[in-house]
């Protein structure tokens, strides 16, 4: 495991100077347990890394960390050159840290198109105020509500932009989720399973979304998923966690392959490698 | 005015539904032409407590119905501007300047006030924010009541309004449709005037980008600062706002009562009329709570007097006149309140504008279909 630690700093510090995000010793304690610990890695733009790890190893605590849910207990988030550790969730959202969720967080008592036009506005200074404005019509700015809805045509929903969120299906509602996501532009997208509880006829749909914001945009994506063909699919990089420890960061397939990674995923070392891929 | 004007003074929030529509004209022509049509003086003081509470209650449902935030502080915000009103006028003399004055630092100090309270419980959950201010209340009458020196103790503070709006003073040497246009006239449709104001600046306010933030704030708060809005600071302006509307509703009271006192403006009393005004209209409608003030204190106003006359209508029943003995009015409007809240859960402007045949919010049937459902179990059950 030591061995493969430092690998994965090296990899890691290669770039560090031009990295766009970039977590330096950062972790996270709950009474006595060390849910995350000290993963020191960072994320450049135009690549796509996937971040796994069998359940439990605190891949979603880290990104938790990432975006600011949780308070770290040591280490440092930085964005770009800026220290973003001390900001608040909403101040990290606003520098460019994008977040969608595990489970389907969005506004249910709204429609489509005002949790869309919504995320627009939050992100937009100038006469939108980020949504300090008590005195306009919401009804009345009709750049926001065509960008909103060229947001929903390009993620092909529309047709239900005037629907209450509550009202879609399980698939939709996650459509939606990666649809905000986009509506925020961020530096940094990050995708916390994006998939988890859609039908297979659902899957490709979300993923070529993700497929394409990869290829269109030269933005950081960093996607936590317990598909392996997934990722195997989608990753141009993968960093894997175990017990909140980063074990192994490096290309798809030599990753896959390395034996901290079986052992850590499959609890297996070397024979059970087929079932991984 | 243009079709369009309107759409825009109502910031473009229709009604929704043609009856609803009907309604809220209906409320608005009758409180207009209420003086001259309304001879007792406890009709027209019904009318005037109806705007009040239209704009007290629909400054409550800021924070219940679009910010998911449950505050029982709001009564110290109306005692405020009745007790900013009473004290200026009272110690600087009755004064259009003594007024302004009052009713500014009324508005100051529950801009003060409600920043102070949403800065150290806003970030606490909903729950301890709910019990830190059902303390500050009960600390409000306290005090309402102890510093008999500025607030007149239990006895509250009667006082003279500027010469204007004294009901000696003559407006018009003749009389207008048959009504002599005093001071107190003027004072009425000053009030109207401010809760019509105010019921529109509320509704600009929940129909602006800001409104919209704080529906997604009270849908999910935590979607809301993931998005980049910082949820703390909404909650804590949209307290302030809600803050200086129930203020002005306390310089309303004042105004028409020339009277502060604790029971009129901070008992706890007028805390649950509110949340039963904002649950009968409609948790999240402006328009709720003018359809729900109404409603509410017509029925308050005028139960007893529909008791007195259908207990001496059944006199000659045993057991049915004492049940409907004026004196259980409470025990009726309490009913009333029970059943508004099972059958119409949205509220009467939630039913109103419910296109038909449609489930609501939570998957439940409408109240129609209830009735249908309830008749045909009563038939099986024979």
């Amino acid at each position: 495991m030591p061995a493969s630690r430092s690998e994965s700093v090296s990899y890691s510090n290669a770039n560090a100077s031009q990295a766009i995000l970039r977590t330096v010793d950062l972790g996270v304690s709950f009474g006595g347990h060390q849910a995350v610990n000290a993963v020191s890695t960072s994320f450049h733009g135009g690549a796509l890394t996937a971040i796994v790890g069998p359940n439990g190893a605190g891949k979603t605590t880290y990104f938790n960390l990432i975006s600011g849910q949780i308070a770290a207990s040591q280490g440092e988030v930085w964005l770009s050159s800026e220290n973003v550790t001390a900001l608040s969730v909403s101040q990290r959202a606003r520098k460019g840290l994008g977040r969608a969720f595990q489970l389907t967080n969005l506004f249910p008592r709204l429609s489509v198109l005002e949790n869309i036009r919504l995320v627009a506005q939050s992100m937009q200074s100038g006469r939108h105020h980020h949504g300090f404005d008590f005195w306009r019509i919401w009804s009345d700015a009709a750049d926001l509500i065509e960008h909103a809805t060229d947001i929903l045509r390009s993620v092909s929903m529309a047709a239900q932009l005037g629907d209450p969120v509550a009202t879609l299906s399980h698939g939709d509602q996650r459509k939606l989720e990666v649809a905000m996501l986009i509506a925020m532009n961020p530096t940094v997208y990050m995708f916390d399973e994006p998939t988890a509880g859609m039908s297979a006829d659902e899957v490709p749909v979300v993923l070529d979304l993700i497929r394409d914001l990869k290829t269109h945009s030269h933005k950081t994506i960093l996607l936590v998923e317990h598909k392996m063909d997934v990722v195997r699919d989608l990753a141009d990089r993968i960093v894997v966690l175990h017990n909140g420890q980063l074990v192994a960061d490096g290309e798809p397939a030599e990753v896959i392959n390395s034996d901290i990674v079986q052992e850590a995923y499959l609890g297996t070392r070397g024979g059970a490698r087929r079932g991984l891929m | 005015m243009t079709t369009l004007d309107w759409a825009r003074l109502i910031s473009k929030d229709r009604p929704g539904s043609r009856v609803l529509a009907i309604l809220l004209i209906a409320i608005v022509a009758g409180l207009l032409f209420a003086p001259f049509a309304l001879t007792g003086a406890k009709a027209i003081s019904i009318c005037v407590k109806i705007m009040i509470f239209a704009v007290l209650a629909a400054s409550f449902d800021l924070l219940l119905g679009y910010t998911g935030i449950v505050s029982f502080a709001h009564t110290v915000f109306f005692g405020i501007g009745a007790y900013g009103v009473g004290i200026a006028l009272t110690r600087l003399g009755a004064s259009w300047t003594s007024l302004a004055a009052g009713i500014l630092t009324a508005i100051l100090l529950s801009i003060l006030l409600a920043l102070v309270i949403g800065l150290f419980s806003l970030r606490v959950r909903a729950i301890f924010f709910s019990m830190i201010t059902l303390a500050l209340s009960a600390a409000a009458q306290t005090l309402a009541t102890q510093l008999s020196g500025l607030t007149g103790g239990e006895d509250g503070l009667v006082f003279r309004l500027p010469p204007g709006l004294m009901p000696n003073a003559r407006l018009l040497d003749s009389k207008l449709l048959g009504l002599t246009i005093d001071g107190k006239v003027l004072c009425y449709y000053l009030i109207l005037a401010m809760s019509v104001t105010f019921v529109l600046a509320m509704l600009r306010i929940v129909n602006s980008p800001f409104g919209r933030v704080l529906l997604a704030i009270r849908d999910n708060e935590f979607r809301a600062e993931a998005i980049g809005y910082p949820v703390f600071v909404f909650r804590t302006l949209s307290n302030v706002a809600a803050a200086v509307f129930a203020c002005t509703s306390g310089v309303m009271l004042s105004l028409w009562l020339r009277y502060a006192g604790p029971d009129a403006s901070l008992s706890f009393e007028i805390m649950l009329d509110i949340l039963m005004i904002v649950i009968i209209g409609g948790v999240g409608t402006i328009y709720g709570s003018v359809v729900g003030a109404t409603a509410f204190l017509i029925a308050q106003g005028y139960l007893q007097d529909l008791l007195k006359a259908s207990s001496a209508a059944s006199h000659i029943l045993p057991g049915i006149d004492q049940v409907l003995s004026p004196d259980r009015w409470m025990l009726w409007l309490g009913l009333l309140f029970i059943l508004a809240v099972y059958y119409f859960p949205a509220g009467l402007v939630g039913v109103l504008r419910r296109p038909a045949g449609k489930l609501n919010a939570k998957g439940g049937r409408p109240a129609k279909d209830r009735f249908i459902m309830i008749y045909r179990w009563m038939g099986r059950a024979r």
